[in-house]
């Protein structure tokens, strides 16, 4: 299975992935929300025209998938990659997604903006993400033209998203600072400085299973080299805090650390039954112990690809059916523990 | 319902926290999240929810009476101000420049800066012609820097931003 999940990035033991996104539209269009069906269909043609005619390297590997062609099951399992956003998945407009073959790349066409390039590392790697995101864009650039002035930069349908158009975001696994109750003040000290943190699936969801995503507020009025060094600068220290804390909370009585991490381990390994909110629950605690070296059967990359495998979506995918909640808590043990026995080391 | 905290406002944020392994939720009032500090965790609460707020009530000075005296639209593509204030989503790229006088302190507000400093597309055709004053727009993207070095403390540079303000302005005169 392709996508940026499976790969090891820097920090994995914190960060999960970094992300970067531009928001752009195009000229002579009105944004999205006000398009007619022709107009949607002819800004489709336009993109896909305009990088068929590109011969770089990158476009080339693009796949172009039609959401209207799609089932809500298919829609949400690419929601769950974070291949699409949360609203292209429940978007009623005729819009699509262009996809690179690692799926780190992928171009949201008629989401809120015209076009949403994202782009998607393992681990701690903003700087990467941004250099591969500057570089679509350009290739965008030279083919349409983008609805952009002076004072406001790119222009977006929503004004928080004008300026760079840029979000810059992290995902972070921070259970010892959850457990010590820190996390409280990193979420205040952040909301003061024009950091926005968030669960899972972004805005709206819930920070289950410890995940935060740490992302930038503001998009004007500094430069995109700012804003993800911002970012970079927040995440690195988070990610020392996290990691000293987890230490201190081992040292303070390693019996009983290791004790919760193998209960849940065993949990998680054996149950015959999960519901989604206690495999993400067990999962931050297995992949705590991964990361500390007290578990040593599975990898970090193992535990990525379980957690996209058991949300509901890509769970339905897999099985090839639509499951009632039930049948989705028991099909997602058997995928668990088929993972866990097929992927030990 | 009313915030759980104050028991005065409407409760308007919904936030979720796990204490010892039992889900604690609490509706309050922003204002009270905002106090208590629990606004940074957005759960259920959306910026889009707080962003009519945001332009309409207890707004700007001024501007709700020129809403109240003529409607505004973009002739573009239709849409009304009085639209844009319920939904917080502009209707194409030329709303900008006929809201531009309502949208500049609400823009101030959100990003603190009204200047963009990153990336231009470098086929760059001919941007939307909003501002009036282009000469300036230099000068205002000095004084933006200038702004910036000093409260990084970049002194240096802050002193070199400032000679080539002071030969700008010189020349303007």
């Amino acid at each position: 299975m392709a996508g940026w999940y499976i790969e090891r990035g820097p920090e994995s033991d914190v960060a999960i992935s970094s992300r970067i996104r531009l928001a752009r539209n195009l000229k002579n269009f009105p944004f999205p929300p006000r398009m007619n069906r022709d107009q949607e269909n002819e800004l489709i043609q336009n993109i896909r025209n305009s990088l068929a005619k590109d011969n770089s390297g990158i476009m080339m590997e693009m796949t172009f998938v039609d959401m209207t062609e799609l089932s809500p099951v298919d829609r949400q399992a690419l929601m769950e990659k974070h291949i699409i956003s949360r609203d292209m998945a429940e978007s009623q407009n005729k819009s699509g997604v262009l996809v690179s073959r690692d799926e780190k790349i992928s171009i949201m066409i008629n989401e809120e903006d015209h076009l949403r390039i994202q782009c998607l590392f393992p681990g701690m790697q903003m700087n990467k993400a941004w250099t591969l995101c500057n570089e679509v864009d350009n290739i965008l650039e030279r083919n349409v033209e983008y609805a952009y002035n002076n004072d406001y930069g790119y222009l977006t349908c929503c004004p928080t998203n004008i300026g760079t158009g840029m979000r810059a975001s992290v995902m972070l696994h921070l259970p010892a600072l959850t457990m010590t109750g820190y996390i409280r003040n990193v979420l205040e000290a952040c909301s003061k400085i024009g950091i926005a943190v968030r669960g899972l699936y972004g805005e709206n969801s819930e920070a289950s299973g410890n995940m935060f995503q740490i992302s930038n507020q503001i998009s004007l009025g500094q430069t995109e080299e700012e804003i993800v060094n911002n970012i970079n600068n927040i995440a690195s220290q988070l990610i020392q805090q996290e990691r000293a804390l987890r230490k201190e909370l081992y040292n303070q009585n390693p019996y009983r650390f290791e004790d919760r991490i193998f209960r849940s381990f065993g949990l998680f390994a054996n149950a015959r039954i999960m519901s989604s909110e206690e495999a993400n629950k067990l999962l931050s605690d297995v992949r705590l112990g991964v990361n500390m070296g007290i578990i040593k059967d599975i990898d970090v990359e193992t535990l990525n690809e379980i957690m996209i495998l058991i949300q509901p979506g890509n769970l339905q995918k897999s099985t090839g059916r639509a499951l009632n909640p039930d049948e989705r808590d028991i099909r997602r043990a058997e995928i668990i523990r088929k993972m866990i026995r097929d992927k030990s080391i | 319902m009313l915030c759980q905290n104050c028991q005065k406002r409407i409760a308007n944020v919904h936030y979720t926290h796990i204490v010892n392994n039992k889900k604690v939720e609490l509706y309050l009032c922003e204002q009270c999240a905002r106090e208590t500090g629990q606004m940074g965790i957005e759960n259920n609460f959306s910026f889009n929810d707080l962003f009519p707020g945001l332009i309409g009530f207890g707004g700007f000075p001024g501007y709700v009476q020129s809403v109240q005296s003529k409607p505004l639209f973009c002739k573009d593509c239709g849409m009304s101000f009085e639209e844009f204030q319920k939904t917080g989503k502009l209707g194409c790229p030329n709303c900008y420049d006929v809201f531009s006088d309502k949208l500049k302190p609400l823009i101030k507000r959100l990003h603190g800066g009204i200047k963009h400093i990153g990336k231009k597309p470098s086929v760059h055709f001919e941007s939307v012609p909003l501002e009036s004053e282009k000469a300036s727009s230099e000068l205002d993207r000095l004084k933006d820097m200038l702004a910036k070095a000093i409260q990084n403390e970049e002194y240096e540079k802050a002193a070199e931003l400032r000679d080539k303000i002071k030969e700008l302005e010189s020349k303007g005169q």
